[in-house]
């Protein structure tokens, strides 16, 4: 048996409704509610669940980002992982990077599976698990609504565009989240007290010997997105029908 | 001058639609020679179908037996050995692209950019990002190959008529055989396809059951139209994971969308943006969803669902 790594972004909460700041340098971040990435939160509970089974050793949770992403490494504690590590990076983390720090952390730790989300609701990249596997040259299980585990191998249901694909992969390997996975847990009183108390290690890119990279993909400026205005409102179906003729829709 | 390598996506022996998208937005870059890769067990009818798209200057074939189902970990070392000589590497944000072209990135050691919604140059390009709350541009570093998701939403199909030179490629690679495909199950695959069709008609949480759902079924079938849903619905089990429309499912842009019972959440929105007709039916007439729809509607769908659907085929 071996440990579960599991990815925690800190991201603005989906509940948030993003504005671009008048400058075009980023978004406005200023006393904005932060969350777990809620993919990431989907991987917890599924690596917990494992673990549960007893099927893992131990959950480890990672979070490659500001300080201040410490509380949603503790939040993670509080759903029960068993400790959590912070890569301490100022500043926007590509996917590559990410899945550099990965993949020292997968060398040191030897995990049977490393559960991703299949995104991150900020940037939307959607990239750092198929990095991960690309670099650790292993099998990647991308969109999974259901992982069934089963010795050395592992089963997943991924949700494509046709429909449910079901894949066998080889352990290790790495697996991101899509939304029917699972339901995340809610935390419990106790559970923040116990969470206190459990270990949580910051380290740093030159620590583990990731390289900063300096010829990555650069963001230039943030836009606000063209809006869509408030059309006409009709009273009954056949007003519809007749707003969609006038259109030339139907 | 710029050369291109669009990764070719097909299910069933035909094309997908998203590789003429891909091509089309990697003719934005302006001076571009550009190659379509076509993995197959067999590419024959596949590669001729590319072939044929405007604008191309060849089709490159890599017929294997474990080319039969498109898995990342097998076709991404393929498809990294052919970059060699190219500047840019485009697929599509399809759940096969958003799979694929990551894998092949990190095999190249570059970064990837994904949904490209806009071309500014070689390399810059716009994107939406935060459920699409904000577009950023991005520029890839000059010298290091482009690799790049294509926001298929965003673009028109190449133009045919095109009679590119096809030629087979025998690539030696050792392939991976720890990643094993078993099977793949549709549940709407008799029915118009959500991410190409002209008119979807769409149902949320108000629909309550999946046996509601057939009341949007029978109006789609009215229209021609596709159906989709909103996560909630999707969650809920009343409709299949594959209808689901938005930021985290599919992107589309129909000519016409109607939201019946859906309230308008940004990550919903984020999937219909480019819809050129949004029509909604809610019963809440402060829903989120009346701030973009073009023709609003408040009232009980499940009245004003069955009667549009009378009226429209009374017309017929
Ligand atoms: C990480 C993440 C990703 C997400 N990704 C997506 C995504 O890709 N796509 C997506 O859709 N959502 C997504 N969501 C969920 C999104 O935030 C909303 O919860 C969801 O879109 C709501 O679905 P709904 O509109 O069907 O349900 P609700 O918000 O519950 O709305 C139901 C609506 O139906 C109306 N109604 C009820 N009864 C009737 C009736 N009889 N007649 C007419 N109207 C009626 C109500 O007034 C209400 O407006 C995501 C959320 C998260 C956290």
């Amino acid at each position: 048996m071996s440990p579960i790594l599991v990815g925690i972004k800190r991201v603005i909460d989906y509940s948030v409704r993003v504005r671009v700041k008048p400058d075009g340098s980023g978004v406005v971040t200023d006393g904005v509610k932060m969350s777990i990435n809620p993919f990431d939160e989907i991987a917890l509970e599924e690596a917990l669940r494992i673990k549960e089974r007893n099927l893992a050793t131990e959950v480890i949770v990672i979070s490659i980002g500001a300080h201040e992403a410490q509380q949603q490494l503790r939040t993670a504690l509080a759903m029960g992982a068993d400790r959590a590590l912070l890569v301490q990076v100022d500043g926007p983390v590509e996917p590559l990077t990410a899945a550099q720090v990965f993949l020292k952390l997968v060398q040191k730790h030897q995990p049977q599976l490393v559960i991703l989300g299949k995104q991150a609701i900020d940037d939307d990249n959607g990239q750092t698990g198929q990095m991960l596997a690309a670099l650790w040259e292993r099998p990647q299980a991308t969109y999974a609504s259901k992982l069934e585990l089963d010795g050395a191998r592992a089963r997943v249901t991924r949700e494509v565009d046709a429909g449910l694909e079901t894949i066998e992969i080889d352990l290790p390997a790495v697996v991101t989240t899509d939304l029917r996975l699972n339901e995340p847990r809610y935390i419990k009183l106790p559970d923040i007290m116990k969470a206190k108390k459990k270990p949580l290690d910051v380290t740093t890119l030159a620590e583990l010997g990731v390289a900063t990279p300096t010829q990555g993909i650069r963001t230039l400026k943030f836009e606000a997105p063209p809006t869509r205005s408030r059309g006409v409102m009709v009273k009954d179906a056949a007003e519809l029908l007749a707003a969609l003729q006038q259109r030339g829709v139907l | 001058m710029n050369r291109a390598l669009v990764i070719a996506e097909h299910s069933l022996g035909k094309l997908n639609a998203s590789t003429a998208k891909c091509v089309s937005c990697v003719q934005g870059i302006g001076e571009v020679e550009i190659d379509i890769a076509v993995l197959a067990a067999d590419a024959g009818a596949l590669a001729a179908e590319a072939a044929a798209l405007g604008g191309v200057r060849r089709v490159l074939t890599l017929e294997r037996p474990e080319n039969v189902e498109a898995l990342a970990a097998v076709w991404a070392p393929q498809l990294a050995a052919l970059a060699g000589g190219y500047t840019h590497l485009f697929g599509p944000s399809t759940t096969f692209g958003k799979d694929l072209m990551p894998r092949i990135a990190a095999l190249l050691g570059v970064g990837q950019i994904s949904d490209v919604m806009a071309v500014d140059s070689a390399y810059r390009f716009r994107r939406p990002v935060y459920a699409s709350n904000a577009i950023i541009t991005v520029e890839a570093p000059a010298g290091s190959i482009v690799v790049a998701t294509v926001r298929t939403a965003s673009f028109q199909p190449a133009a045919g008529g095109g009679q590119a030179p096809i030629e087979a490629l025998a690539v030696t690679a050792t392939l991976p055989t720890h990643t094993r495909f078993v099977s793949r199950s549709a549940a709407n695959a008799d029915r118009p396809d959500l991410q190409t069709a002209a008119r979807v008609v769409s149902g949320g949480r108000a629909l309550a059951s999946a046996e509601n759902f057939k009341l949007l079924y029978q109006l789609a079938d009215a229209l021609g139209a596709a159906v989709g849903a909103s996560r909630a619905a999707v969650d809920a089990g009343y409709a299949a994971n594959e209808l689901q429309v938005g930021q985290t499912g599919k992107i589309i842009a129909p000519q016409l969308y109607m939201a019946l019972g859906i309230s308008g959440a940004i990550q919903h929105l984020t999937g219909i943006k480019d819809a050129r007709t949004i029509v909604a039916v809610n019963k809440d007439s402060e829903a989120p969803i009346f701030e973009v729809a073009d023709i609003g509607l408040v009232g009980d769908l499940f009245t004003i669902v069955p009667e549009l659907e009378r009226l429209i085929r009374a017309r017929q």
